[in-house]
C-alpha cells in the first residue's frame, strides 16, 4: 500500500472559486443532456406515447437489469449543428442479464428517428467500440432511415452499419435486433444483418419497398403488413425469430436471448474493490478556472483509484509527467498525468519507456490530460524534444494494450496526441467540462496570427493594420475558444462524453470492465524494453 | 405406568404431547401422512409411522393403521389429541380392545355425546339447562341455527334467518356433515344472538374426583371457528362461575366421565346459560387453562388413564389469552391458503407447549419456518398465547406479539388477531358469537402510509440484493447514469415507487421527506421526517412481506416484462385453491349476473362458492362435479355483456 496523501485545502477560497466555477459548467452539461433526453420535444413526445410507444430510453431501462448502471455514449453528439442534440439515437453500455452490452435505440420523436450524418457517426463510434470490446450489441429499432436533405454525406458511408453488423457477427459477437417500428429499404438490413430478430406485432414495419414504392416499380397493389409486418416476418419470410406481442414482450424476449448467449467475458476478473480514501466529491475543486495554473494530478489519482493506492514509477525523473501503477475498480492499470503542462524530451523519454513496461505485463493505461504541448525553444530543438516527443507518439501509436483518456484540463499541440488523443484510439475517452482542447491556446493563436500578419505587412511595405489587428485577434480568440470548448468537440464525437469529475472513476471503472470483455493484449514479440 | 405413547394426531397437538412426555420420561410415537412427512410432528418423535396417503380417512382417521402402529412401535397408550378420532368411541374400544392405555374419556361417556341430540336430552335430565329442538320442518321464529348431530369445529353449521333459506342450509349441512362425520343427521335451535361462548374445562379421575377448572370465553369465532379464546371470561363473576361449574360437573358425573373434558354452554345476556354440548378431548383452548391454574392438563390426563386420583384442585391466577393463528384470508370469506410458509417467527416466546415461568408468551405451532401447508387438514398454523397479570396485560403482549411476528410465504388471520384484540370493545370485554360479523376488522393493520413506505423500503431492498448479485459492475453505484432520464421503478399490486439513487442520496417520487439511512438486502433504514424507520424485507417468488413499527405489509411485486402466454384473459375464473368441485350451477351459454354463484368447490373440508366476475355470457365451462383442481385452474370464462 501506498496511499497518495492529499495536500488539498478543502477550506480555501481557490477551491471554493474552482468548485463554484465547476458546478456552474455541470448546471450548463445538465441542461444539454436534458435537450437530448427530450428528444423531438413535448409534441412529438406526446404523439409517440399516444400511439402506445414506449421512448427510446423507456425501452433501454426496461431492457436493462433493474438497478444496474448505464453508461450513455456520445450524448451531445450534433451539439452546435443543426441537428437535436443526441443526433436522434441513444447508445450506451449497459447490462442484460448480467451481460455488458452495447445498445442503442433509435429515438423516434426526433424527426421519425431518420438518421443524419451525426447520428451516423454516433452509430460508427458505438459500432467500433462492441468490436473492440467485444460487447453484444442490441439495435432498438424504429427509424425513418436516412435524413433525405443530408443523404449525400450519409448513403455511401452509411452502408458502414451494415457491414460492422456482420462483421461483429463475423468476430463472434452476437447481434441482436428488437424491431419496434419502421425499419425500411436499408433500414431493413438492421435486422437483415443481425443474428437475431424481433418484431412487434403490428408495429414493425420491415421492408425494402413500400407499397408506393411497389406500385411504381412492378404495378403491384399491396399493403403494408404483406410487405413487411411482424406477423408476416415471423410466419412466411423467416426474417423474424421471433413475434413480440407488444414493446414489453419484445423487451423480454430480447433479455431472454441475451440469457441464452452463454456469454463468457475473455479478459480478467476484477479484484477485490476498495473505495478511495479521498472523497472523490472534492475532485470539483482541483482544476483551476485558468488552466495556465497548474495542479497536481494526484489529488485527482488519489480520488479515482482503489484504496488512493498508487505506486509512482520514476518519480524523480521527468517530473513533469506523473507515471505510476494503481488499481481502479479491481483492474490494474498503469496511469500517465501531466502535472505542470509542458512535456520536455524527459517526460516524453519517461512515457516512451512507461508504456513499454504496461505492454510487457499488459496492463491497460489510463491518460490524465493536463497539457499545452511539447517544449519549444532553441535549447529544446536542440535537445532533440522532436525526436524524444516522436518516442512517445511511437509508443502510444503502437501500444498494445487498451488506452482510457480523461481530458482534465488542456489538451493542445502534439500534447494531445502523445497523451493519447482521439486520434490515437483510446478504447474511450471523456472529457471534464473544464476541459479546452486545440493546436494552441486561444491567445497564442491569434497571436502568432498577428505576428505572421504583420511579418508579410512589412514584407510587402505595408504599414500594419494595428486597429484591425486588435479586432482580428479577439475575433480569432472567440472562434478558437468556442471551438476548443468540451461541448463543441464532443458534438463532433470527438470524445465519447462529458462527463462530471466526479463520476470519473465511475466511469472509468464501466469502461474498464468493459475492455475486459475481451481479451487484454498478448505481450508483443520483438525487442525488449528500451531505456531511455 | 405408561412408558411409549402414540399420539393419533398431527401438527401442534402432537408436539404439545410430546412435549409432556419427554417431561414424564414417556417415549413417543408419532404418525405422519405422505403430506405431513416433513412437519416437525414426524420428526420429533422418538419413532414416527408413516400413514400411507393423504386424505384424513386414509391416514388420520384409520383406526386399523393406527393401531397397527402403536403395535408395530411397542406403544402402550394412545392419546388422540383432539379432531380426528378423538371423539371417535370405537376407536378407543380399539384401542382398548388391542391391550392399550386410551389416554382419554370412557368410550361410553364419547359415544353419549357423540351425537348433539342425544347428549341434549342426557343433559336436560340430569338438569343442566339446555335449548330446546327445533323440528326444521314447523320452525316459525327465525333466526335459527342448523347443525350437525354429530358435528365439531363449526362444520356443517348454517344460520337460517328466514323460512325461504332453510331446505338449501339444510341440504348443504346435511352434505357437509356426511362429508366430514359419516352421519348426515341435522338438527336446528334457536339462535341467541348476543350470547357469549362459555365453556368449562373439567377433569374426573377414575376414584369419583371431579375437578372443573374454571371457565374460558371463546365467543371470537369466524364460521363458527373460535380464534381467539381466554380464561378467566371478563363476563363471568364468581357467582356464575359457580353456577357454571356445578352445571359442567353435573354434566360430568351424569355420563361417568374420566379424564379432560369440556362443557360448552351459549351464555345469554341475561346471564342465562344453557348447555351446547360436552366435548370428550382436551381442547385446542386448553393453553389458556393451563396457563391460569398452573397445570399441564396432559400430564393429568396420563395421569387419570393411569388409574392416579386427583388431589385438591390448583386456584386461578391471572390472565390468559389465546390466539390461532390460521392461513386464511379473512377478508375473503376466510379462505384457506396453502403453500410453503418462508418464515414462521414469533418474537419473545418464553415457553414451547409449556406454561411459561411467570407470566410470559406461549406458542404452540405445529410448523417451523420452511414448512408446507398442505390443502388435505385444517390450515391452523399455530396457537400463540400470553399469560399476564391482568386480562389488558395479556392483550398487550399478544397483540403486540402478534404484529410483530414474521409470517412469510401464506396469507394468515394475523392482521385480524391483532385489530381484534386491539378493538375497543374486545378490550371493554363486550364480546359475543357475533363480534366479528358485526365489528369490521378485515382491514389490514398497516395504514396506505405504511403501505406505501414499506414498498419503497422493498423496493430499496430489492435494489440492494440486485446490486450485489450482480455479476458485473458490482461495485458500481446503483442504478448509476451520466444521462439520466427516468427513476428505476418497481412495481407491486399494492402500489408504485419511482426512485433514484445518487451522490446527493434517495429521490423517490411522493416521498419528499423520506432520506435513505441504510439499504440491505433484507433491511432497509429510512428516515421519514426526522423519524428513523427499520424495515424488515423479505423477497419471495410472488410475495414480499415488509415489517416495521408501522405495521407487516405484504406486497405482491409485478413482473416488470410479463410473458404474454401466462396472461389470463379478462373474465377468466381460476380455481383459487386445490379442491374438487361439488356443484356446478351454470351451463355453458348462460346468462349470469355479477356476484351470482357459479359453482362451488370442496377444499378443506369447507365448501367455497365461486362467483361470476361480471355480468355476461358463460362462454366456457371447464367444472363438472367430482373433478379435481389445482390453484389456478380454469375453471370457467363468463363474457361480459351480452
Amino acid at each position: 500500500m501506498t496511499v497518495l496523501p492529499s495536500a488539498l485545502d478543502t477550506a480555501g477560497p481557490d477551491y471554493a472559486a474552482r468548485r463554484a466555477a465547476m458546478l456552474a459548467r455541470l448546471a450548463e452539461l445538465d441542461a444539454e443532456h436534458a435537450k437530448a433526453v427530450a428528444g423531438g420535444g413535448p409534441k412529438y413526445v406526446e404523439r409517440h406515447r399516444g400511439r402506445g410507444k414506449l421512448l427510446a430510453r423507456e425501452r433501454i431501462e426496461l431492457l436493462l437489469d433493474p438497478d444496474s448502471p448505464f453508461l450513455e455514449l456520445s450524448p451531445l453528439a450534433a451539439w452546435g449543428t443543426d441537428f437535436t442534440v443526441g443526433a436522434s439515437v441513444v447508445t450506451g453500455i449497459g447490462v442484460v442479464e448480467g451481460v455488458e452490452c452495447l445498445i442503442s435505440a433509435s429515438d423516434p420523436t426526433v424527426r421519425g428517428g431518420s438518421s443524419n450524418p451525426w447520428t451516423m457517426r454516433k452509430s460508427f463510434r458505438a459500432a467500433e467500440i462492441a468490436l473492440r470490446n467485444r460487447l453484444p450489441v442490441i439495435n432498438l429499432v424504429e427509424s425513418g432511415g436516412a435524413d433525405l436533405p443530408t443523404q449525400k454525406e450519409i448513403f455511401i458511408p452509411g452502408g458502414r452499419t451494415f457491414r460492422d453488423l456482420t462483421r461483429l457477427s463475423a468476430a463472434g459477437i452476437p447481434t441482436i435486433a428488437l424491431v419496434f417500428g419502421n425499419s425500411t429499404a436499408g433500414g431493413a438490413y438492421l435486422p437483415g444483418m443481425s443474428d437475431y430478430v424481433v418484431m412487434v406485432k403490428d408495429r414493425a414495419k420491415v421492408f425494402l419497398g413500400g407499397p408506393p414504392l411497389v406500385k411504381m416499380a412492378t404495378g403491384e397493389e399491396s399493403d403494408d403488413e404483406s410487405l413487411g409486418g411482424a406477423e408476416m416476418h415471423a410466419r412466411t419470410s423467416g426474417l423474424a425469430d421471433y413475434m413480440a406481442a407488444d414493446e414489453y414482450d419484445a423487451l423480454r424476449i430480447g433479455r431472454r436471448i441475451v440469457a441464452r448467449l452463454n456469454w463468457r467475458k475473455q479478459g480478467r476478473e476484477p479484484l477485490p474493490v476498495r473505495p478511495p480514501l479521498h472523497d472523490e466529491d472534492e475532485l470539483l475543486g482541483i482544476v483551476p478556472e485558468d488552466l495556465k495554473i497548474p495542479f497536481d494530478p494526484r489529488e485527482v489519482i488519489a480520488r479515482i483509484v482503489d484504496g488512493s493506492d498508487f505506486d509512482e514509477f520514476k518519480p524523480l525523473y521527468g517530473a513533469s509527467l506523473v507515471t505510476g501503477w494503481a488499481v481502479l475498480h479491481g483492474y490494474p492499470i498503469g496511469i500517465l498525468a501531466n502535472a505542470r503542462g509542458v512535456l520536455f524530451s524527459e517526460e516524453a523519454q519517461k512515457a516512451a519507456q512507461f508504456i513499454q513496461l504496461a505492454n510487457q505485463s499488459g496492463t491497460p493505461l489510463l491518460f490524465l490530460q493536463n497539457t499545452t504541448g511539447y517544449m519549444v525553444g532553441a535549447e529544446y530543438e536542440q535537445g532533440g524534444i522532436i525526436k524524444h516527443g516522436a518516442m512517445m507518439i511511437n509508443a502510444v501509436s503502437n501500444s498494445r494494450v487498451p488506452h482510457l483518456t480523461v481530458v482534465m484540463g488542456a489538451s493542445y499541440g502534439a500534447g494531445n496526441y502523445g497523451m493519447c488523443g482521439r486520434a490515437y484510439d483510446p478504447r474511450f475517452l471523456f472529457t471534464w467540462p473544464s476541459a479546452k482542447s486545440a493546436v494552441m491556446g486561444p491567445a497564442q493563436l491569434a497571436g502568432v496570427l498577428s505576428i505572421v500578419g504583420r511579418q508579410a505587412a512589412q514584407a510587402r511595405g505595408q504599414i500594419y493594420d494595428e486597429e484591425a489587428d486588435v479586432q482580428m485577434r479577439a475575433m480569432v480568440e472567440r472562434q478558437i475558444e468556442a471551438e476548443s470548448l468540451p461541448f463543441f468537440l464532443s458534438g463532433r464525437l470527438y470524445d465519447d462524453g462529458v462527463i462530471d469529475p466526479r463520476d470519473t472513476r465511475t466511469v472509468l471503472g464501466l469502461c474498464l470492465s468493459a475492455i475486459n470483455s475481451a481479451p487484454v493484449a498478448e505481450r508483443p514479440e520483438g525487442f525488449g524494453v528500451f531505456r531511455m | 405406568m405408561i412408558s411409549r405413547l402414540l399420539v393419533a394426531n398431527r401438527g401442534e397437538i402432537a408436539r404439545r404431547v410430546f412435549r409432556t412426555c419427554r417431561d414424564l420420561g414417556i417415549s413417543t410415537v408419532a404418525v405422519f401422512s405422505d403430506p405431513d412427512a416433513s412437519l416437525p410432528h414426524a420428526g420429533e418423535a422418538d419413532l414416527a409411522v408413516r400413514l400411507p396417503g393423504a386424505a384424513p380417512a386414509d391416514t388420520y382417521l384409520d383406526t386399523e393403521a393406527i393401531v397397527a402402529a402403536a403395535k408395530a412401535t411397542g406403544a402402550d397408550a394412545v392419546h388422540p389429541g383432539y379432531g380426528f378420532l378423538s371423539e371417535n368411541a370405537a376407536f378407543a374400544e380399539a384401542v382398548l380392545a388391542a391391550g392399550l392405555t386410551w389416554v382419554g374419556p370412557p368410550p361410553a361417556a364419547i359415544a353419549a355425546m357423540g351425537s348433539k341430540i342425544e347428549a341434549k336430552r342426557l343433559m336436560a335430565e340430569a338438569g343442566v339447562p339446555v335449548l330446546p329442538e327445533l323440528d326444521p320442518a314447523t320452525v316459525r321464529a327465525f333466526p335459527v341455527l342448523v347443525k350437525a348431530s354429530a358435528g365439531g369445529g363449526g362444520r356443517g353449521m348454517r344460520i337460517v334467518r328466514s323460512a325461504g333459506d332453510l331446505p338449501g342450509a339444510v341440504e348443504g349441512a346435511r352434505r357437509e356433515a356426511a362429508s366430514a362425520f359419516g352421519d348426515p343427521t341435522v338438527f336446528c335451535e334457536p339462535l341467541l344472538t348476543g350470547a357469549r361462548h362459555i365453556e368449562v374445562q373439567v377433569l374426573a379421575d377414575s376414584h369419583g374426583t371431579v375437578w372443573t377448572l374454571g371457565e374460558r370465553e371463546c365467543s371470537i369465532q369466524r364460521r363458527h371457528q373460535k380464534v381467539i379464546e381466554e380464561a378467566p371470561s371478563p363476563a363471568v363473576d364468581a357467582a356464575l362461575r359457580e353456577r357454571l361449574s356445578d352445571a359442567a360437573a353435573a354434566a360430568a358425573r351424569a355420563i361417568g366421565y374420566t379424564g379432560a373434558g369440556t362443557v360448552e354452554f351459549m351464555l345469554a345476556p341475561g346471564g342465562e346459560f344453557f348447555f351446547l354440548e360436552v366435548n370428550t378431548r382436551l381442547q385446542v383452548e386448553h393453553p389458556v387453562t393451563e396457563c391460569v391454574y398452573g397445570v399441564d392438563l396432559v400430564a393429568l390426563q396420563i395421569e387419570v388413564a393411569e388409574g392416579a386420583a386427583l388431589g385438591d384442585p390448583p386456584r386461578p391466577r391471572g390472565h390468559a389469552i389465546e390466539a390461532r393463528l390460521y392461513a386464511e384470508d379473512p377478508a375473503e370469506d376466510y379462505r384457506p391458503h396453502s403453500g410453503p410458509l418462508h418464515a414462521f417467527e414469533i418474537p419473545g416466546v418464553d415457553a414451547e407447549f409449556a406454561v411459561p415461568p411467570g407470566h410470559g408468551l406461549r406458542l404452540d405451532a405445529g410448523v417451523v419456518s420452511g414448512s408446507v401447508v398442505s390443502t388435505h387438514y385444517d390450515p391452523m398454523l399455530a396457537k400463540v398465547i400470553a399469560y399476564g397479570p391482568t386480562r389488558a396485560a395479556a392483550i398487550r403482549r399478544l397483540s403486540a406479539a402478534l404484529a410483530g411476528a414474521r409470517l412469510h410465504g401464506l396469507v394468515t388471520n394475523r392482521d385480524q388477531l391483532v385489530t381484534t384484540l386491539r378493538h375497543d370493545a374486545f378490550r371493554a370485554g363486550d364480546t359475543d358469537t357475533g363480534f366479528l360479523d358485526r365489528h369490521p376488522t378485515t382491514a389490514p393493520l398497516a395504514g396506505e402510509d405504511a403501505v406505501r413506505l414499506s414498498a419503497l423500503a422493498a423496493a430499496l431492498a430489492r435494489a440492494a440484493a440486485n446490486r450485489r448479485a450482480a455479476p458485473v459492475l458490482r461495485a458500481l453505484p446503483s442504478g448509476w447514469r451520466n444521462v439520466p432520464s427516468q427513476p428505476q421503478r418497481t412495481v407491486f399490486a399494492e402500489a408504485e415507487v419511482a426512485y433514484r439513487l445518487t451522490r446527493d442520496g434517495l429521490t423517490a417520487e411522493g416521498h419528499p421527506d423520506v432520506a435513505l439511512v441504510s439499504a440491505e438486502p433484507d433491511t432497509v433504514v429510512l428516515d421519514h421526517d426526522g423519524v428513523r424507520l427499520r424495515f424488515a424485507v423479505a423477497w419471495y417468488d410472488r410475495r414480499v412481506h415488509v415489517e416495521s413499527a408501522l405495521g407487516p405489509v405484504t406486497l405482491t411485486p409485478a413482473e416488470r416484462l410479463p410473458d404474454p402466454a401466462e396472461q389470463v384473459a379478462p373474465g377468466t375464473l381460476l380455481a383459487p385453491m386445490p379442491g374438487s368441485v361439488v356443484r356446478v350451477a351454470v351451463r355453458e351459454g348462460d346468462t349470469v349476473e355479477r356476484g351470482q354463484p357459479m359453482l362451488w368447490l370442496e377444499a378443506m373440508k369447507m365448501e367455497h362458492q365461486i362467483l361470476a366476475p361480471a355480468a355476461g355470457i358463460v362462454t366456457a365451462l371447464h367444472a363438472e362435479v367430482g373433478r379435481q383442481v389445482e390453484t389456478g385452474t380454469v375453471l370457467a370464462v363468463v363474457t361480459e355483456g351480452q
